[in-house]
């Protein structure tokens, strides 16, 4: 394992609420990214992919709180660190994180240029604001991003300009991995595809070294993911290579969210649309068995006795007891 | 599709907002048809003025010119009660569920309000079974959610409470705006395929606003493509998508990532 960048094992984070219940959004995840690769993690809302990126950056802030498990990254595991170094020496160096909402993550106050000297002062507290400033120009020269923007307050700039922007500011420390967590949910088609262009260019440019992006729209994800992995309740209930996600799932969630995609391709639009009756579990009460044993149309008592553990087929991974018989195909 | 009944027609419909020189014409010449039980989408992307259109058709915002037809006559929402009237059979869906309702009242009270918009005298009980039929055809437990505020209930959920509004309203058209960009892949499937049985129990015409083309693919017998204000192509979902003549359309559908075919991201 130690060829790869970032190593996660049985990770397990909750949320504390103010009730002294302990909500684990994130149980048992555990998957590796290699150099130059990108990682795609989809689900539906509530499954825990943003809590999986605040943990894997190691915002653990209350209510979010850190059980057990390790995240490895080139060979150190960050989660044994103390708050500060962590910030000062993981944070935007190693991991970097484009928030959800990155409409919101500037500040209305500052010019970008001020924003992003604020954010090199507590990393580089020697540089003067002159460098500071040539290093933003360069950068976003770089990414053929207009230098008016530095000049300009957010309020100035258009939806996809101030996305655009937030990642450039995000990874201007040249961090290894950037956890990208739905960038491109609030835009258009056609900004989505400015935005992405960009952050193919980051790959390209080796600005970062590897990428974990995460959407629920899984056309978007089969491009530029080379694996993806899919999400269920906290857990990791399919992890392969993109192909094999989109065109051959195994796990029955993920059987139903392939066939909820829809495309503008000639053809495409007779399909039933799946819809998975139910809600997902509250994660308040603890589960027995498969937690997707509810809703799933092949579930058996087999599924909700016990708790179900991984297969591993190769590099590919899944969470059923259904298809232990598929294993001879794959 | 043409030999069913026009439901509303839009004539020349302009907007402009602002004056002089910092004008921005939103809305240019804009002519639409719908019919009875047609299903429209509008495609654009952001700022090319569909959900002005939208708030237009909805008497929400006034049009500076141009005419609209709702059953053959002109539209007249010039006071409340007529334009409560208009509202009984022109209702719609919008883009964020949680700004669409008063977060004061509990949802038994936003339905109960739903029913005063129809002004049948019924009874008590009769109230009560209608808002719970209409809740289990969205999939959802009446008595469960009866007593909760807007907050309390998640994205999904507030958006299947739209659609129950519309159950008990049955309108004749209901203007759905980007009603599944908040929520995620699957409960999007849920929501279109309530809206789809809605259409088939009502004969209702749907008006979707949206900036996936595969999703107005997918639903849609008609797709209007929109750019900059100005309908730039319209016609049949599939000719549209197959065939497309207008170098924005060609665009729009070369920028959605397809399965079959690969993106050009470079």
């Amino acid at each position: 394992m130690s060829d790869k960048l970032l190593t996660v094992e049985q990770l397990k984070t909750y949320y504390d609420t103010r009730f002294g219940e302990k909500i684990y959004a994130v149980d048992g995840v555990s998957f590796g990214l290699e150099e130059g690769k990108v990682l795609g993690i989809a689900g539906e809302s509530g499954c825990g992919k943003s809590t999986l990126a605040l943990s894997l950056i190691g915002l653990f802030a209350k209510p979010l709180c850190y059980d057990s498990g390790a995240i490895v990254i080139n060979g150190r595991d960050v989660t044994q660190l103390d708050k500060e170094t962590r910030r000062v020496e993981v944070l935007g160096k190693k991991v970097a994180y484009i928030p959800q909402a990155a409409m919101n993550a500037l500040n209305p106050t500052l010019k970008i240029k001020n924003f992003i000297f604020d954010i090199m002062k507590e990393h580089f507290p020697e540089m003067t604001k002159d460098e500071v400033f040539k290093l933003a120009k360069e950068r976003f020269e770089e990414l053929n991003l207009d230098e008016r923007v530095l000049h300009s307050y957010p309020n100035e700039l258009s939806g996809g300009m101030k996305q655009r922007t937030v990642i450039a500011i995000s990874t201007i420390m040249n961090p290894d991995i950037l956890v990208a967590d739905e960038p491109t949910s609030a835009l258009d088609v056609s900004t989505q595809k400015v935005v992405m262009k960009m952050l193919m260019s980051l790959m390209e440019k080796k600005i970062v070294k590897s990428m974990i992006f995460i959407t629920h729209e899984l056309p978007l994800l089969f491009h530029i993911a080379d694996h993806i992995m899919v999400m269920y309740a906290g857990e990791c209930v399919e992890y392969g290579t993109s192909e094999e996600i989109v065109f051959k799932p195994l796990h029955p969630y993920a059987v139903e969210l392939m066939t909820s995609i829809v495309v503008p391709e000639v053809g495409q639009k007779g399909h039933k649309l799946s819809s998975i009756p139910g809600a997902p579990p509250n994660l308040k009460y603890k589960m027995t068995g498969c937690r997707f044993a509810p809703r799933c149309s092949l579930a058996t008592d087999e599924c909700k006795a016990a708790n179900v553990e991984e297969t591993v087929v190769g590099q590919r991974r899944y969470r059923c007891v259904m298809d232990r018989k598929v294993k001879s195909d794959v | 599709m043409s030999n069913r009944k026009v439901i509303l027609e839009g004539k020349k419909i302009n907007k402009i907002f602002g004056h002089g020189a910092s004008s921005v014409h939103a809305v240019n010449d804009v002519d639409f048809k719908f019919h009875e039980g047609e299903i429209i989408s509008i495609v654009g992307e952001s700022g090319s003025g569909k959900t002005t259109l939208a708030k237009m058709i909805l008497g929400l915002i006034p049009a500076t010119s141009g005419d609209l037809y709702f059953n053959d006559e002109d539209r007249d929402i010039s006071s409340f009660k007529k334009r409560k009237h208009y509202w009984e059979n022109v209702q719609a869906v919008f883009q964020d569920p949680f700004s669409s309702f008063n977060e004061f009242y509990k949802v038994e009270t936003l339905l109960t309000n739903c029913l005063d918009l129809r002004n049948e005298k019924i009874t008590k009980k009769e109230r009560v079974d209608k808002m719970r039929e209409a809740c289990f055809f969205v999939n959802l437990d009446f008595d469960e959610i009866r007593n909760k505020h807007p907050f309390e209930l998640s994205g999904g959920q507030m958006q299947r409470v739209m659609i129950a509004r519309i159950f008990l309203i049955h309108p004749k058209v209901l203007i759905a705006d980007e009603p599944t960009s908040m929520i995620d892949a699957c409960s999007r499937a849920n929501i279109l395929e309530m809206l789809m049985k809605l259409r088939d129990t009502n004969k209702m015409t749907i008006v979707f606003i949206t900036h996936d083309l595969g999703l107005a693919y997918y639903v849609s017998d008609t797709v209007y493509i929109m750019e900059r204000g100005e309908i730039v192509e319209k016609g049949d979902a599939e000719t549209v998508i197959a065939t497309p003549t207008h170098r924005y359309t060609k665009q729009l559908i070369s920028d959605v990532p397809k399965l079959h075919e690969p993106w050009d991201l470079t």
